[in-house]
């Protein structure tokens, strides 16, 4: 069940270094082709940041996601977001990210349902302290109606 | 004048070995996407697909064509679960095409498609263009 207390809670900084290799590996994986995603300073591809999935398990209590206790049955991954605030990154840079649970959101669907989104924002700055990129993670929970969350 | 899309494209049929490949890449290691027993014990007939793959399939067929970094923006949602055997075809249409200070911005939305015409993915990007380039 989703605890609404969550909101609000931030992750611990971690790191996100994009390696070419793992690069070179993600573009074959989701059958992108284009060259550039195997040069010397390979672009990322549009969803690699995904790989955030890795970086951040190195660093304790840099995901607030598990706070969120979202039930694993009635919880699903419902909309994902990659913004640049530039060119995308490449092969060689440094991220520094912070995740932070943005939003909890009620909605009544016209079923009767209980709906109720999550949206977890990372975000991610260069060397620099720009902000470089965002992912934005919505989850949502379903209650059938008369169920009470 | 208006940016082409690359033509429409086949992906599948979806392989258990699709999906471990990405989950590898990804580091999504979710065994509801690779473990049968898993899988099944969950009430699915097989591996559930990872919903990133093909969302990064749309989203590569498009950023293949304009140029990966002139991707700005990529947003996705799932309509519907995918098993292996799945065949989708992936295609997009332009939904903006405006000149700005920055350049030449386009939004594309891109779907894929399964056999019986039910949309499981949804690609939506935002591309930021040279303006010599258009």
């Amino acid at each position: 069940m989703v605890d609404p207390t969550a909101e609000g809670a931030t992750g611990t900084p971690f790191t996100l270094d994009v390696e070419r290799g793992k690069v070179i590996e993600f573009a074959r994986a989701i059958q992108a082709e284009h060259p550039q995603h195997q040069a010397e300073a390979a672009t990322i591809p549009p969803t690699f940041l995904t790989t955030q999935l890795f970086w951040e398990k190195l660093t304790d209590g840099s995901n607030p996601w598990a706070l969120v206790q979202m039930s694993e049955e009635r919880g699903m991954h419902a909309e994902q977001e990659y913004i640049f605030h530039g060119p995308p990154p490449r092969a060689g840079q440094r991220l520094h990210a912070v995740s932070r649970i943005a939003d909890i959101t009620r909605k009544t669907a016209r079923s009767g349902h209980l709906l109720i989104f999550v949206k977890m924002v990372t975000e991610y700055r260069d060397d620099h302290g720009t902000l470089v990129a965002e992912a934005i993670l919505t989850g949502v929970e379903r209650h059938p109606p008369g169920e009470t969350a | 004048m208006t940016p082409a899309l690359p033509a429409a494209r086949t992906l599948g049929p979806l392989s258990r070995t699709d999906f471990v490949r990405y989950q590898g890449a990804s580091y999504d290691m979710n065994p509801i996407h690779h473990d049968e027993p898993f899988a099944t014990a969950a009430g699915y007939p097989a591996p559930l697909a990872v919903g990133m793959f093909p969302a990064g399939v749309c989203a590569a067929w498009a950023s293949d064509h304009f140029g990966p970094d002139t991707v700005r923006r990529t947003r996705i949602r799932w309509k519907k679960p995918l098993f292996p055997g799945a065949v989708l075809t992936i295609d997009g249409t332009i939904q903006r095409n405006e000149t700005t200070p920055a350049g030449r911005e386009v939004d594309v939305a891109i779907t894929a498609t399964d056999a019986e015409g039910h949309v499981a993915v949804q690609v939506f990007m935002t591309f930021l263009l040279p303006l010599e380039d258009t």
